[in-house]
């Protein structure tokens, strides 16, 4: 009981990650009709822009941790952004009206360029970054096992929880989200009542890189290590939690995140943690079979 | 009579492809500050096509598009409808999965938030029917629901200029009287201009000042409604037979 408690707190952290990666793949699935095979890259190049950020707060003498961890946030988030725009304006958007597989291809191209330029740039060893947040709270005991809810796990969990809101939040009611489901729904209609389709495309770019950069920081605080491959792993599982959920659906992209967490999790905890990733992408498998369209996914075809 | 001058919308030489395919071959047409222009012909001549190359959707690959002494031929679509030009699109194209509501805020991108109120208010009383659905989505509602809100999101930009693609298709007798007395009310009471396309021939131009009749991509005639009402050739080819 108390060891699965455990992995209960542990698999919500993971799946906290890779539900606010999944968001970026949906949200874009949602809205131009592709997957964005880079976005995973995107949240690799955030885990490095925070880690960058560290270091250079280090440097400066800035060592209060909830001041630093607050800029950091801040500061990759925007970097972040900043290349999630630019990978929709070069490598997307001038083939939007191709043909339905170029962007995809493009995006499989635009990951492979971001793992390389981080590879090249930040060399291919793993990177440390030392335990910045301690301590923690232990629930109960019993059995001679504690369970234990870090820190860090707070603060993942939190903040998971405090993006979440405020994105449903900007979805459901904001001009902005307004835009973004109207585009969704129709490209072409939203253009005609005067949505600049461009820019409202950009900016949910911009979003998804944002929060991408967010699960990259939390990364790099629970695991202390990135390196330029992180992103493949983390980002077909989300890519996973996404199609779970149901592609193109932001409450299936967040549950779906959670849930592949805690299969992630529970296998490696009373299986063979060897074969964890096999466990997620059977997940993949399974959910394309029998629920092609996921938990919450609607039906692709829509009655006039 | 200066604002009659220079038509409010002007199409000169249009011509507008489906990839290869010449959907409209030349064609001219104008609209003045005032009017209700309805523009028939048969299914495939072009004139949903025509309404979407206003706003560059198609885009016109040779002639030239002027409204209100501007070209706008080459402008993005959303700076078009920025100049007040709102458009009811052929098949309606409800944002089905937001609410009425949502709807009409959408319709309203281009105005001032401000105005939301007042706006509301107009489209709710010209379509009663809207404010009792307000909360319901757009894809929950009936065949002439759904035209009603069609319309009634154009209107929400506070539009100079309307275009109606078929506002009467796939309604019952009754709806259809409905909506021609709500395009009849917003001309006559708001100086509302519309452009209309319309299969109902009859009803279309028994309603507006002018008519052009499109046949395979070009205007084949023009005139007043009532003089293409008289035309042989018209009642034989639009009205007899399917007269009501």
């Amino acid at each position: 009981m108390e060891y699965f408690v455990q992995q209960l707190i542990n698999g919500i952290t993971l799946g906290s990650i890779y539900g606010l990666i999944a968001i970026g793949y949906t949200m874009v699935y949602g809205i131009v009709g592709m997957i964005n095979f880079a976005h995973g890259d995107i949240f690799m190049v955030g885990a490095f822009l925070a880690l960058i950020a560290f270091l250079v707060l280090v440097a400066l003498g800035i060592s209060t941790v909830p001041l630093a961890l607050f800029i950091v946030l801040l500061v990759s988030m925007a970097l972040t952004a900043l290349y999630g725009w630019t990978v929709e304006r070069i490598a997307y958007r001038p083939l939007r009206h191709s043909f339905r597989l170029a962007p995809l291809i493009s995006a499989i191209g635009m990951s492979i360029v971001l793992q390389n330029y981080v590879q090249v740039a930040q060399g291919a060893r793993v990177k440390p970054l030392p335990p910045l947040v301690h301590g923690g709270y232990t629930l109960f005991e019993g059995n001679d096992f504690a369970v234990r809810l870090s820190n860090i796990q707070i603060i993942i969990i939190i903040t998971t929880i405090a993006l979440m809101t405020g994105f449903s939040f900007l979805v459901a009611r904001t001009r902005l989200g307004r835009n973004m489901r109207a585009c969704e729904q129709d490209l072409k209609m939203a253009a005609l009542v005067g949505i600049d389709v461009d820019r409202t495309i950009s900016l949910t770019f911009v979003i998804g890189a944002a929060l991408a950069s967010v699960a990259g920081l939390m990364f790099l605080l629970y695991y202390g290590v990135v390196d330029f491959f992180i992103g493949f792993l983390a980002g077909v599982k989300a890519f996973t939690a996404a199609v779970l959920g149901g592609i193109g659906s932001l409450p299936g992209a967040m549950i779906g995140g959670i849930l592949i967490g805690l299969i992630e999790t529970m296998w490696s905890a009373y299986f063979s943690i060897e074969y964890k990733d096999v466990a997620a992408f059977a997940i993949l498998i399974i959910v394309l079979i029998f629920l092609p369209t996921g938990l919450l996914g609607r039906p692709e075809v829509e009655k006039v | 009579m200066t604002a009659h001058a220079e038509p409010l919308l002007s199409l000169r030489g249009v011509k507008a492809y489906y990839g290869n395919v010449a959907a409209l071959k030349g064609v001219d047409v104008e609209v003045r500050e005032g009017e209700i222009v309805a523009l028939i012909g048969a299914n495939g001549a072009g004139k949903s096509t025509l309404m979407m190359t206003v706003f560059g959707a198609p885009r016109a690959r040779q002639g030239q598009i002027h409204f209100a002494g501007r070209d706008i031929t080459a402008l993005p679509t959303h700076e078009i409808a920025k100049l007040r030009i709102a458009q009811s699109p052929e098949g309606r194209r409800i944002f089905s999965r937001m609410t009425v509501m949502e709807n009409l805020q959408i319709g309203a991108t281009v105005t001032d938030a401000v105005d939301l109120g007042a706006d509301l208010e107009r489209v709710f009383t010209l379509f009663p029917r809207l404010r009792d659905r307000r909360h319901q989505r757009g894809g929950t509602l009936s065949g002439g629901e759904q035209q009603m809100l069609a319309i009634g999101r154009a209107l929400m930009s506070r539009p100079r200029l309307i275009l109606l693609d078929e506002p009467s298709l796939g309604l019952a007798p009754l709806l259809v009287q409905q909506i021609f007395a709500a395009i009849r009310a917003l001309n006559e009471r708001d100086k509302l201009t519309v452009f209309l396309v319309e299969q109902n021939a009859y009803h279309a131009l028994k309603l507006a000042h002018r008519g052009y009749v499109m046949v395979n991509g070009l205007i084949a005639l023009q005139g007043s409604g009532s003089e293409l009402l008289r035309r042989p050739e018209i009642r034989a080819a639009y009205l007899e037979g399917g007269v009501r």
